[in-house]
């Protein structure tokens, strides 16, 4: 008697478990669906190169819409794209990791008088919708002369980490979970709170430091708002988001054009992803290790 | 000494450094430099300091006092500007010329500037007195005064704040809190597009605010329905993540589920992809024309020629927006949810199961609570994230579909209606009056519960 029950009992769990696989497929199509029309479409070929095919899957196939990305930059010129982007992001990123890194130490490890004015002054400002001050911002860097010519590109890495001031909740955190016994050790052996910071805890924070660098160094690629209003018509100084953004919003290049967007946005999204998986090793390595005291 | 007695001479100690003591005890040489900044520094052999001083008081006299300087735009500011651009005729050269008038936006942004510039020259004028007492108590008392050097060590050690703390503040100084005041202040005046007010507005008091009120304005009307729904939106798109991501997890977390990494990977391409890429797709996707309308018609569930109208009918563009938002917001939940549903204690587990409760039961009656109390202060910081969800709505459906008259669509936040009304609309007035009405309803949401929340109040509390 006991055997049977627990026989239908394991039946019943293997259904369960055959159901939840099922189940986990379907998720996994839903979630890989647009992702791999993406993929798909940036190989389509044909005559019709615009957003709406006949059919879900395309019928010719061509690498065409990736070479002529790079050999046709006549109106879209996607290499030069690639390297402002990657400019602004290297030079954005450093600045705010600077920032970040500067704000958490004192904010975390450094007693001032006013420190807490500083974290109610941030509270509020992240309060604000981002980009209510957008339209300011680009006034008072058109005043400062920023937006013109060769300057843009400055003007855009101030955008991206002028803000970072206000950033640093995540490192701070983190910095608040190191002993503070670490710095008075380093102040006994005659250690000045720079070389503290530089010596004890920057190394301490070494996992965060990179979650940070890479997450600041993401988010010129993904940004289209500040580079849209910052540049204006002014395509040379474009970066790949606005640039591939601008070719899917406008209705007289979509037509024509929708393939190669797909093309560009894969050659975007595989190096960012990889970069995102990167930050969550980093990330969590950080969350789980800590540091003991 | 004991503590306490330390603590009274630090107490001591703080008072004789304000400009009150500087002012009553002081000796003339520290009065003086109340006018003329870094006097009692130079005197009491801080040289460089003092120049230093000096310098910035003289560049903020000469920066005021110029033509074009903070004392005329600061004059500017109550009527800001009057002058209109003039057309006039140049006999010489045989054509019409404009002679340029007065820009009130300028105006503004200017007498801003100098504002904040003066604010900052109160400070280190402030500072500035209060060091020079210092270094003439130093002198008095017989010691010796710190060097240039001296102070420059110490920017690496005790005062490194100060040294860490300024390039960044500097920068949020610039290009954050001064144009948010200066787009603040927007919200009180008439800069808009709508009356050509683009050149030369004037203050209008509260009138953008009361507007709010009047049904027949034409924010009024739009302004409490965009509300509702961003609130709507941020109810759906912060609880259905929740619920269904929580599930989600636990699916995966079962013993018996296979591949669990997998899975997750799988989830969070939606994280890894850039939003204008993975969004765009969708929203091309989900076009008339679109594939999920050529897919659904192949397969016969809806008849050829016929559309299902995701972005065009009002009602199905809200539907896709969350239902599309679950897909971009579920996996964020799965990868926050899975460390916490391991802490649950199993004897719950075992217990209810003893007492006979099936899965929903000990999901409702378990799971629920249990991850309310842990998540509460996540729940609140995605849902003050999710109304201001600007990437969602302006990618998916751009606001749409847009009445005609409207300035804001169907599907519109407060804030992707800010970012029209400001960028394609110049109605600059009205979207600082939705700024700040954004503000205040996150400020309200967020000061109540941050302020409560245990990280908040025992911040200290580790060290």
């Amino acid at each position: 008697m006991g055997k049977k029950i627990s026989g239908s009992v394991k039946a019943q769990r293997t259904i369960t478990d055959i159901v939840v696989h099922i189940f986990l497929v379907c998720v996994a199509i839903v979630w890989l669906i647009p992702f791999i029309w993406l993929v798909a479409h940036s190989f389509r070929g044909g005559v019709d190169r615009g957003q709406f095919s006949a059919t879900f899957f395309p019928t010719e196939w061509t690498l065409d819409n990736y070479t002529r990305l790079f050999t046709d930059t006549a109106t879209i010129n996607f290499p030069r794209m690639f390297l402002n982007t990657f400019f602004i992001a290297c030079c954005s990123c450093f600045v705010s990791t600077f920032f970040v890194l500067a704000v958490s130490y004192c904010v975390s490890r450094v007693k001032w008088k006013m420190r807490k004015t500083y974290l109610n002054m941030a509270m509020v400002i992240n309060l604000f919708p981002g980009f209510m001050a957008m339209v300011a911002i680009y006034f008072l860097l058109k005043t400062v002369g920023l937006t013109e010519g060769n300057l843009i590109p400055l003007a855009l890495v101030i955008c991206y980490s002028a803000g970072a001031g206000t950033q640093f909740y995540v490192m701070k955190g983190y910095m608040d979970t190191i002993p503070t016994a670490l710095d008075e050790a380093a102040y006994i052996d005659g250690a000045t709170k720079w070389q503290t910071f530089i010596k004890v805890t920057l190394p301490l924070c070494k996992p965060m430091v990179v979650y940070q660098v890479i997450t600041s160094f993401m988010a010129p690629w993904m940004d289209f708002i500040f580079a849209k209003i910052i540049c204006g018509t002014k395509t040379q100084f474009y970066t790949v988001s606005i640039g591939l953004f601008s070719l899917i919003d406008s209705k007289e290049y979509v037509s024509a054009w929708f393939t190669r967007f797909c093309a560009g946005a894969v050659l975007v999204a595989v190096p960012i992803s990889i970069l995102y998986i990167f930050t969550q090793r980093f990330y969590q390595e950080a969350m789980a290790g800590g540091v003991k005291g | 000494m004991s503590s306490k007695e330390l603590a009274k001479v630090a107490a001591a100690q703080q008072n004789t450094d304000t400009l009150a003591a500087a002012l009553k005890s002081g000796n003339p040489i520290v009065l003086a430099s109340f006018l003329v900044m870094g006097l009692a520094n130079m005197a009491a052999g801080q040289v460089i300091k003092g120049l230093i001083f000096l310098a910035i008081e003289v560049g903020f006299i000469v920066y005021m006092a110029i033509p074009m300087g903070g004392c005329h735009w600061l004059s500017m500011l109550p009527g800001l500007g009057e002058v209109e651009r003039i057309e006039v005729y140049n006999e010489e050269e045989g054509f019409f010329e404009y002679l340029p008038g007065d820009r009130s936006q300028q105006i503004l942004l200017y007498a801003v500037a100098t504002l904040v510039i003066v604010a900052l020259f109160v400070v280190i004028w402030r500072a500035s007195i209060r060091s020079g007492w210092k270094a003439q108590r130093i002198k008095a008392a017989g010691k010796k005064v710190p060097t240039f050097m001296d102070d420059l060590r110490a920017l690496l050690d005790e005062n490194i704040h100060k040294l860490l703390m300024t390039p960044p503040f500097a920068m949020l100084l610039v290009f954050t809190i001064t144009p948010l005041i200066y787009m603040m202040l927007m919200a009180f005046t008439n800069y808009s597009k709508e009356g050509e007010h683009l050149v030369l507005f004037d203050w209008v008091g509260l009138k953008n605010f009361a507007d709010l009120f009047n049904s027949s304005s034409t924010i009024g009307r739009q302004f409490w329905g965009v509300l509702l729904w961003t609130v709507v939106w941020a109810f759906f798109a912060t609880f259905l993540n929740f619920f269904l991501g929580t599930i989600m997890a636990m699916i995966i977390d079962r013993p018996t589920t296979r591949c669990k990494a997998l899975w997750r990977t799988i989830l969070s391409f939606t994280i890894a992809v850039p939003q204008f890429v993975s969004l765009m797709i969708i929203r091309t996707m989900f076009k008339d024309d679109g594939a999920v309308n050529k897919l659904l018609q192949s397969m016969g569930v809806i008849g050829a020629g016929v559309n299902l109208p995701f972005w065009t009918n009002a009602t199905w563009a809200r539907v896709t927006v969350i239902v599309v938002n679950i897909w971009v917001g579920i996996p964020y939940t799965v990868m926050s949810v899975t460390g916490i549903l391991k802490n649950i204690p199993a004897e719950q587990y075992e217990a209810a199961r003893i007492d006979g409760a099936n899965a929903v039961q000990q999901f409702v009656n378990i799971t629920l609570p249990y991850m309310f109390f842990v998540m509460t202060p996540t729940l609140i910081t995605t849902f003050t994230n999710n109304i201001n969800n600007f990437n969602v709505i302006y990618l998916l459906s751009s606001g749409g579909p847009t009445y005609v008259g409207d300035t804001a669509g169907q599907t519109d936040l407060l804030v992707t209606w800010l970012y029209k009304l400001t960028v394609d609309k110049q109605q600059f007035n009205v979207a600082a009056v939705i700024g700040i009405m954004t503000f205040l309803i996150l400020a309200f949401v967020s000061l109540v519960t941050y302020r409560n929340s245990a990280s908040y109040k025992d911040e200290g509390a580790f060290k």
